[in-house]
């Protein structure tokens, strides 16, 4: 049974598109049949991160409207097996996100995927409400810092209440707190909040904790999800997110300030 | 621009009610005493709303300042006048009292119809408190920033957190056991012995029945630990569970 999981946050900036692309690619990678789907209709991001942007043929509005079968619009991703990506039209805006188009669309994703992640566009209204609207999971991505836990604990509430499993009462969306752009040396130093202090407010189970790092930018702007890159913590951290999402217990890591060694120092102590 | 002396609140009190049907001046002043004398106490001294909408005769008739004067000798302070009809603006107004629009309630017509009441007056306490059956609702899980939950007419229990910017609400009591970190206001239609009780007090707003305290108006030594919030007197009062 296919499974819809919602990547959110309600805060822009946080790194949802990011956290799309290093999950799915991640859950592709453990050979489960994923497709990425950007709703963030007018901004489109996600095929930039995902490095397909000169692949873009047909959109999600475009297969909605049925200018374009599904085929048409998905693009294949040429470094992992069973990953695709439907990218969001850069011309429209979310008006064009119908209920009965979504739910067309996800329907037939459905029947040909194992998991549909949705990348959602910042915000509470219509584009990021369509986004989680039939979602099974929900992946909710904090920066550690008040005003992106207020949000986040705002999007659980309209989860919880304006999502089709909520309206259907049936099983409640089942929850996720990923917390990025994490730098313990800034928790020490009282500048952020604390893993703990985060998931103390939000009362929902922690999925990963992705360090603050210079390689999450890097692959961005390279178009590679930063979890092929396994010598980075921050692609290990989402490696063992995605561990974690398919049920299995990994230890969190990267939780403590990190002492630079003498030598790193000599080098110029590039942290991660 | 300096702080005013006063704050001006909105209150609910209980009043007694002289609902009148017939005023006969002679008889008038012992039927009342009579009934005083039922439970002396009570009435002494006690403000009345002198309510005429049931009234069986012409307003017209009726002699304000004569009819205030009786109550006032049999220890009772008349402060305001209910249900006045045109024809009575004039005395109404000169009387000095309060003048209060007509309660709206669906029974009122029935009693003109029925057969006179054995008495010209009747006394009775009016209660605006909740209705008798209290049901309570619980809420499982965590009420989150922009929602709101109000219990109608009774308690509200919630097993999980209120987070900041979130809103609970009840007729009745509220008891939270996650922590309360948002708004609570018990009471709401103004039942002034609601209180709030909660495992771990982090609010930004408490109220009861429209009296309300801040964050900064909670002591510190009760900062996220458990409390109960109660109304004593005019003043919201907060202690340790």
């Amino acid at each position: 049974m296919a499974k819809i999981i919602v990547v959110t946050s309600g805060k822009g900036g946080v790194g949802k598109t990011t956290s799309s692309a290093a999950i799915g690619t991640g859950l592709a990678q453990r050979g489960h049949a994923t497709v990425i789907v950007d709703f963030d209709v007018g901004l489109r991001n996600l095929d930039l991160i995902m490095g397909c942007e000169r692949r873009v043929v047909y959109d999600f509005v475009n297969v909605i409207n049925g200018e374009a079968t599904l085929n048409q619009a998905l693009i294949k991703d040429k470094r992992t097996e069973q990953l695709y990506i439907l990218p969001a039209s850069q011309t429209r805006d979310k008006d064009a996100l119908t209920e009965e188009g979504v739910a067309a669309v996800l329907e037939e994703l459905k029947g040909r995927f194992d998991y549909i992640v949705c990348d959602s566009p910042a915000g509470i209204e219509k584009g990021a409400q369509m986004a989680l609207y039939f979602a099974d999971e929900a992946i909710v991505v904090t920066n550690p810092e008040v005003s992106s836990v207020r949000d986040s604990d705002r999007i659980l509430g309209i989860l919880q209440s304006k999502s089709l499993r909520a309206k259907e009462g049936e099983e409640p969306v089942r929850e996720h707190l990923l917390l990025t752009r994490y730098s313990p040396a800034r928790v020490a130093a009282g500048e952020m909040l604390s893993v703990a202090d985060v998931e103390d407010i939000l009362a929902i189970p922690l999925l990963g904790v992705i360090p603050e790092s210079q390689d999450v930018l890097k692959a961005s702007n390279q178009g590679e999800p930063v979890i092929l890159n396994d010598e980075a913590q921050a692609g290990q951290a989402y490696s063992d997110a995605v561990d974690r999402l398919l049920g299995e217990n990994r230890p969190h890591r990267f939780l403590e300030e990190q002492r630079q060694g003498f030598f790193q120092r000599l080098l110029g102590g590039g942290r991660g | 621009m300096s702080t005013p002396d006063f704050q001006l609140k909105g209150s609910t009190v209980t009043v007694v009610v002289l609902e009148l049907h017939r005023y006969t001046p002679e008889l008038f002043p012992a039927q009342l005493e009579e009934r005083i004398q039922q439970a002396p106490a009570l009435f002494q001294g006690s403000p009345v709303v002198v309510d005429v909408e049931q009234l069986l005769i012409p307003e017209g008739q009726l002699d304000v300042p004569g009819l205030l004067d009786q109550c006032r000798g049999a220890g009772l302070r008349p402060i305001a006048l209910r249900g006045v009809g045109e024809s009575l603006a004039e005395a109404a107004a000169d009387s000095g009292l309060a003048i209060l629009p007509a309660a709206a309630s669906r029974q009122r017509r029935n009693i003109r119809e029925e057969a006179e009441p054995a008495r010209d007056v009747e006394i009775r306490t009016e209660q605006r408190a909740a209705p008798a059956a209290r049901p309570t609702r619980t809420i499982t899980r965590p009420v989150r920033s922009g929602q709101q939950v109000y219990a109608e007419g009774g308690d509200l229990i919630v097993l999980a957190q209120v987070s900041e910017g979130a809103e609970v609400l009840a007729d009745g009591n509220i008891h939270i056991y996650g922590a309360l970190r948002g708004r609570a206001l018990a009471g709401v239609h103004g039942d002034a012995a609601a209180r709030i009780f909660c495992q771990h007090m982090d609010a930004e707003l408490i109220s009861v029945a429209g009296h309300f305290l801040l964050s900064d108006g909670i002591a510190d030594t009760l900062h996220r630990k458990p409390a109960q919030v109660a109304l004593e007197g005019d003043a919201l009062s907060v202690e340790p569970l």
